[in-house]
């Protein structure tokens, strides 16, 4: 039942990307409103999925990789609700939808919904860090969206070279300021994620440990190069999508990890 | 009844041409010595067209005759190229020049203002009827919604307009920009008032003349910087705009990138409209510096021309649209409005403009 609220969910993600595509195509850009309407809608369905299934387990929903990716579609489409409309991004929701749509796609096709009966019981302190590391995952998948655009723009202004969406994307500078809270605002939710998980009461395999600590310190670096100016904003952007991509394969790393240690 | 327009345009007719026929009527007057019912007059720099309604058909050469400046009646005999576009036709051209498809620029909106003026002057004079205030009203919105639902509108296409845009794309709001213009010229004064029209109020100038640097920056609200000191405000400036008349190259990138280490977050717009250029073209490959020289901006205004053309089809599709919903209910008021006058002839009342 709540997989159609999925399926729902995805096809409102689709719909944003037809819209964009055909935007593209057609090089009018009016996107902004359909596609915060469609993502809100589609952010509906998603919550709408993950408290039923958090109904049936009686517990967070992110006990398998299906589930995993769900969360993180779920906490993209967060961070894109409350930080696109309200620093203005134009263009924001195209470039957001593509990748909750590959998440969502990505779970939906592959066959990693296996129902394990876990049998460690529900731990506050485990689920609030797996779920807080989650949401900050979300905001650096924002951060990474916005390097993306960043990247576009910047190129576009460099070579002189002018297409039809440059007239729609923000500013460079406005672009940069997102960036930047945008990994504030995940570097702090991924700290207090981190830190959490110290007081799980569960041994976490030291892969895992080390993993989550060096992408800490990764982020940790691309904000302190950012503060002192040793980092020109082109690099800084760059670096926000080497940063997401790291997450992306941690999080695989870990739920793989988790499923062989047999943890919730 | 008869929907009907005449006129000259940049397309069919040379300036010499079109200002043989412009200026010499006002639309009152050319209802009355033309025999139109109503009329309207639309004169700019690239065209002068009459829009009428009339019971009968009027021909070309009267309503050209009714045009012509009394001094050139006597200068050239040859045929005026005129156009004439009648019923349907006429209103497609009206939707298409009112949003800026017929115009020199393609998109550009000045026509739109233009014509709300000659509407407004036909309108206070009593020479719009019921029908050409329906057409002109149909005709404003159409170019509103033209220019709201495709990009034909977007693209800057003058030196002035370009670089506000981009420095618009860069930085945003350009209230907090720091400006420098180097050299006084008269494009340089041009460019920079666009930027102070979008909000810059911190502009320096500097040129080698400093009581120019001084008049300048008295006309446009900024303060004069001697010219040794120019380098330096590249520290602290968001924008340099510089058209200096100078033969050799006054910015290179070994004396820019001391300087851009104390401000790497920050971006550097540097616009060189001189020739030759002040900027050595190697500065574009310093980190967050963004050079445009006049090609680079000169290419950019033709991408937008572009961008502009290859919204026509799309701007084309709203206009048919409404061509023929308006042209239905138009003709649906012509035919009675004929019938009303025949009526009246056999002593009827008339068919008030309200129920049309």
């Amino acid at each position: 039942m709540e997989r159609y609220f999925l399926i729902a969910s995805t096809f409102c993600f689709l719909a944003a990307v037809v819209h964009t595509v055909i935007e593209f195509r057609t090089k009018v850009f009016r996107s902004m409103r359909f596609n915060f309407f469609a993502i809100g809608l589609g952010f509906i369905f998603q919550t709408a999925f993950l408290w039923i299934r958090g109904q049936e387990l009686g517990r967070c929903p992110i006990t398998n990789l299906f589930e995993v990716f769900v969360f993180l579609a779920w906490s993209v489409a967060l961070v894109y609700m409350l930080v696109g409309p309200a620093y203005r991004l134009s263009l924001m929701g195209a470039f957001t939808a593509p990748l909750v749509l590959l998440l969502q796609g990505f779970a939906l096709i592959l066959p990693i919904d296996t129902r394990r009966s876990v049998t460690v019981p529900a731990n506050s302190w485990l689920e609030f860090h797996a779920s807080m590391s989650l949401v900050a995952y979300g905001a650096f998948a924002l951060a990474c969206i916005a390097g993306v655009m960043y990247l576009l723009q910047e190129r576009q202004l460099k070579t002189h070279q002018l297409h039809s969406i440059f007239h729609h994307l923000p500013p460079l500078t406005n672009l940069f300021a997102a960036i930047t809270r945008l990994l504030w605002w995940g570097f702090a939710l991924y700290t207090v994620g981190i830190v959490s998980g110290f007081f799980t009461g569960h041994p976490l395999p030291r892969i895992q440990v080390v993993a989550a600590i060096a992408l800490w310190v990764l982020y940790a670096a691309i904000l302190q190069a950012r503060h002192l100016m040793w980092l020109a904003p082109k690099r800084v952007a760059a670096l926000c999508i080497v940063g997401f991509s790291a997450a992306l394969a941690l999080l695989w790393g870990i739920t793989f990890t988790a499923e062989l240690h047999h943890l919730p | 009844m008869n929907l009907f327009c005449i006129g000259l345009s940049h397309h069919t007719a040379n300036v010499a041409t079109r200002e043989q026929f412009a200026g010499n009527a006002t639309a009152e007057s050319l209802a009355r010595a033309a025999g139109c019912a109503e009329a309207l007059l639309l004169t700019t720099c690239n065209r002068v067209e009459v829009y009428a309604v009339a019971d009968k058909r009027i021909s070309t050469d009267e309503i050209a005759r009714c045009l012509m400046v009394e001094t050139s009646r006597d200068q050239d005999s040859s045929a005026p190229p005129f156009y004439r576009y009648e019923d349907n036709k006429c209103v497609q051209h009206l939707f298409r020049v009112a949003s800026g498809l017929d115009s020199m620029v393609v998109g550009e909106s000045e026509i739109l203002g233009q014509a709300k003026k000659a509407y407004e002057s036909a309108r206070t004079s009593g020479a719009v009827g019921p029908y050409l205030h329906r057409l002109f009203q149909r005709a404003f919105r159409v170019a509103k919604q033209v220019r709201t639902h495709t990009d034909i509108a977007r693209g800057a296409v003058s030196v002035g307009s370009v670089a506000v845009e981009l420095a618009q794309r860069i930085f945003g709001k350009l209230s907090e920009c720091k400006v420098l213009v180097l050299g006084a010229g008269e494009t340089s004064e041009r460019t920079t008032r666009a930027l102070v029209s979008r909000g810059v109020t911190d502009l320096r100038v500097s040129n080698r003349s400093m009581d120019r640097a001084r008049e300048l920056a008295r006309t446009v609200g900024g303060y004069a910087v001697p010219f040794d000191d120019w380098a330096a405000q590249c520290r602290e400036i968001d924008i340099l705009l510089t058209s200096t008349a100078s033969e050799t190259t006054l910015l290179t990138s070994e004396i820019l990138a001391p300087m851009l280490r104390e401000r790497l977050d920050r971006p550097l717009f540097i616009i060189d409209i001189a020739v030759p250029r002040d900027v050595d073209p190697g500065v574009n490959e310093l980190e967050g510096v963004y050079l445009y020289d006049i090609d680079s901006i000169r290419s950019v205004a033709e991408q937008s021309l572009a961008l502009r053309r290859q919204q026509v089809a799309a701007a084309e599709g709203i206009i048919a649209g409404h061509v023929t919903e308006f042209f239905d209910s138009i003709s649906r008021g012509l035919n009675r409005l004929s019938r009303a006058a025949d009526h009246t002839s056999l002593g009827e009342n008339p068919l008030r403009a309200s129920e049309l």
